[in-house]
């Protein structure tokens, strides 16, 4: 059995402007002691997702299930979930000074999180604050334990953010964006503490980037998001080997140094979309080079596809369209080609014209 | 050419600025370039009390048509040397030669000539931009401030624009806040382009934009370059952008420049410890690169650029330093089997196909050591 199970999560918000639809039906697992690596741009609904989850999100409406060792989090009340929070699912944010406290000392924060859940006494928990602040390789724990949070430096902040994550050896570590505001050396320092303490203390990670190079170095599964529905989701080599969502496809195609990449980037067309106004049918389609009929009317499954054991892709293109290569894509248009209706034509018609008009100029 | 690819060096620009013939002369000389930002403390009488050494001592040069790119981490001073370059700030010493004019001691008015054909990208397509104007007057500003063309000319040139940075030229009566970070940059591409510029310094253009757009602003920069015969100064800290735009490379640590290359003999072959264990430390969007390559950990943080280590700025973090590195300071040279453009700041630079292996130990003993040697790591935060 999984350690988290995450079936239909729905969550969304009743705003002015009319309801955004956060996350619309998402459904992934997390293995005991592995790594889920959850992409997607700004507004895919990766880190409302995770936040729902451990009841961060006042005001939202959620729905679905989601079982944590046999407990469904969605149903617990306030002063049961805080027991699992903190204790049995950590999470560390992306910007950690703002996640810390400025008015107290990190040692402080960090002995309230164990005094939360366990009968410490303060000496005690001091004293493991101490530890746990060298096990994260910040020099002189003695002294940096009583340190504010604005006398550290970025690095050693986001050091201490996962000293307190991990104070009470969790289960499953949420990390949301927990390198994005490093320096590429500082983040490789992160990731190797991060990948280290996961095998110790053998817990599992949820990590949600928009980084695929992140994605690529630490997950062993990984689940791609777009307007808060999962698109695709393998394990990390058929992700980038060989995708069959085009969004997947089109993400790697778009970043330089990617597999599959090479020559002139081939960006995707447009934006993402408001989450108050989705597209029809599949998401994607207004921006998907490969959009067919039942595109815009149906929203398509995330099912099985060809190409392994447990690679779900939640797109209408025949479960055989995988691959990264010139071959794979003309044999999707050749089969796009043959279901391609009129109206479709038509809006595709008018995309391109609009967009020779704008003078945009996509490879 | 061969002088255009020769190291950098301050005598020789002195006499290619009055020998070569327009054409082949650099676009953009930089000469010892040093910016240094006082730190003064007192009520009344403020006083000097030390300095941020942003930018020390750094020389490059820039060809027509090409790509240089600038990369460092934070603090390093990119972004100083690039509002250096464009003299958004004084210079404390050296010069900015612009197709051979040296531009670092002109007065506000002498430089506003120059400053048509140099222009600037910024990072925050949120900051760069007045919420309470309209596009179509943010882009014409460079036409109205420089006189170009006014009343209707004005709105058909920044309608052109509009079109030419792939933005609705109908588009044109509306504020910032109604386009996506994608159509802001595009706003200030087009803002960059009015007067025509031969140069256009990116100061992390994309850095604030989804995967998505990056490759849409990344593709346009590049067609616009094709276009319009552009040189740009490429700002970025994501390598991968990098290496995809740029002809050569500048690799930035503490203000200097440590080393400097074509692309992909930077990439390639690097000598400098310290761009070694950066380019390990990205990570490539493709796991079997990802997953294989031995990744350099450096310890600790960057020192505080007020009060920089001795002689070689990296040798407090360098896995290969030696007690002469706190010493001497090396200086950027063409190191031996380099090619004539490729100079390193190095002692004991990294031979083609060495692995600092004995760099990253297991990150138990990294965390010792760390500790025990590098106490004053991390006052930097402290400043």
């Amino acid at each position: 059995m999984s350690l988290l199970s995450v079936r239909d999560l729905t969550v969304s918000f009743p705003t002015s402007d009319g309801v955004v639809r956060a996350v619309r039906g998402l459904s992934f697992d997390v293995e005991a002691g592995q790594t889920l690596g959850i992409v997607g741009e700004t507004g895919s609904g990766k880190s409302v997702s995770a936040l729902s989850l451990l009841g961060l999100n006042p005001g939202a409406d959620i729905s679905g299930s989601a079982v944590f060792e046999g407990t469904e989090l969605l149903a617990l009340r306030q002063d049961k979930l805080r027991r699992v929070r903190g204790a049995e699912i950590a999470m560390i944010f992306q910007d950690p000074l703002s996640s810390l406290h400025p008015y107290y000392r990190v040692g402080w924060q960090i002995c309230e999180a164990i005094r939360t859940h366990r009968r410490t006494s303060r000496e005690e928990a001091m004293r493991q604050a101490v530890e746990l602040l060298r096990m994260v390789s910040i020099p002189q724990p003695e002294r940096r334990v009583h340190a504010f949070p604005h006398e550290l430096s970025g690095g050693m902040r986001q050091r201490a953010m996962i000293a307190m994550a991990l104070a009470l050896r969790p289960k499953l570590l949420i990390a949301d964006e927990p390198t994005t505001a490093l320096d590429a050396t500082v983040q490789a320092q992160l990731m190797e503490l991060l990948g280290g303490m996961q095998r110790e203390l053998g817990m599992a990670m949820i990590v949600i980037t928009h980084d695929l190079g992140l994605v690529a170095t630490v997950a062993d599964s990984v689940l791609v998001m777009y307007a808060g529905r999962g698109a695709e989701g393998a394990d990390y080599r058929a992700i980038f080997r060989s995708p069959h969502h085009p969004y997947t496809r089109g993400l790697l195609a778009s970043i330089p140094g990617a597999a599959g990449s090479g020559g002139r980037l081939v960006p995707i067309v447009g934006q993402p979309p408001s989450l108050i106004r989705i597209p029809s049918g599949c998401a994607f389609h207004p921006r998907c080079p490969f959009a067919m009929d039942v595109c815009v009317r149906d929203q398509p499954p995330f099912v099985p596809v060809r190409g392994g054991e447990g690679h779900l892709s939640a797109c209408w293109l025949p479960p055989d369209a995988v691959g990264v290569d010139a071959a794979a894509d003309a044999a999707r248009q050749r089969f796009v080609e043959g279901r391609r209706g009129p109206a479709i034509a038509r809006l595709r018609a008018a995309i391109s014209g609009a967009r020779a008009g704008g003078g945009v100029a996509h490879g | 050419m061969a002088d255009a690819a020769a190291p950098v060096n301050p005598a020789s620009a002195e006499q290619s600025l009055a020998a070569a013939p327009a054409e082949d002369r650099p676009l953009l000389q930089v000469e010892d370039v040093v910016k240094h930002f006082p730190i003064k403390r007192g009520i009344f009488f403020k006083r000097q009390i030390g300095s941020v050494q942003a930018v020390e001592g750094v020389s490059l040069e820039v060809r027509r048509g090409e790509t240089l790119g600038l990369v460092g981490e934070t603090g390093c001073g990119k972004s100083t040397l690039a509002r250096c370059i464009t003299r958004l700030h004084p210079l404390t010493s050296g010069r900015v030669i612009f197709d051979g004019v040296d531009i670092s001691r002109l007065s506000a008015r002498q430089l506003r000539t120059h400053r048509r054909r140099m222009q600037m990208i910024f990072q925050d397509p949120f900051g760069s931009l007045n919420p309470r104007r309209r596009v179509g007057s943010i882009i014409g500003d460079p036409l109205a401030i420089h006189g170009v063309a006014d009343g209707g000319e004005r709105k058909r040139r920044v309608q052109e624009l509009m079109e030419v940075v792939g933005l609705n030229p109908e588009h044109y009566n509306r504020f910032p806040s109604e386009f996506s970070g994608g159509q802001r940059q595009r706003i200030g591409v087009a803002r960059a382009l009015a007067l025509r510029p031969s140069l256009i310094v990116c100061d992390e253009p994309v850095s604030a934009l989804d995967v998505s757009v990056q490759a849409q602003i990344i593709n346009l920069l590049e067609d616009l370059q094709g276009e319009f015969h552009l040189t740009y100064v490429f700002i970025a800290h994501d390598l991968a952008v990098v290496e995809h735009v740029s002809d050569r490379v500048a690799v930035m640590y503490l203000g200097k420049i440590v080393e400097m290359a074509e692309t992909a003999e930077l990439f390639g072959s690097p000598r400098h410890p310290y761009t070694a264990a950066l380019l390990s430390a990205s990570m490539v969007a493709d796991p079997e690169k990802a997953r294989s390559s031995h990744r350099v950990v450096l310890y600790g943080e960057v020192p505080s650029p007020i009060n920089p280590p001795s002689g070689c700025r990296f040798h407090t973090r360098c896995p290969k330093a030696q007690p002469l590195c706190s010493v001497e300071e090396p200086p950027l040279r063409i190191q031996a089997g380099d090619s004539a453009g490729h100079v390193t700041a190095c002692h004991f630079p990294v031979a083609p196909g060495e692995q600092l292996v004995g760099a990253a130990p297991a990150i138990s003993a990294a965390a010792t050591a760390f500790a025990a040697d590098s106490p004053d790591i991390g006052e930097g935060g402290r400043a």
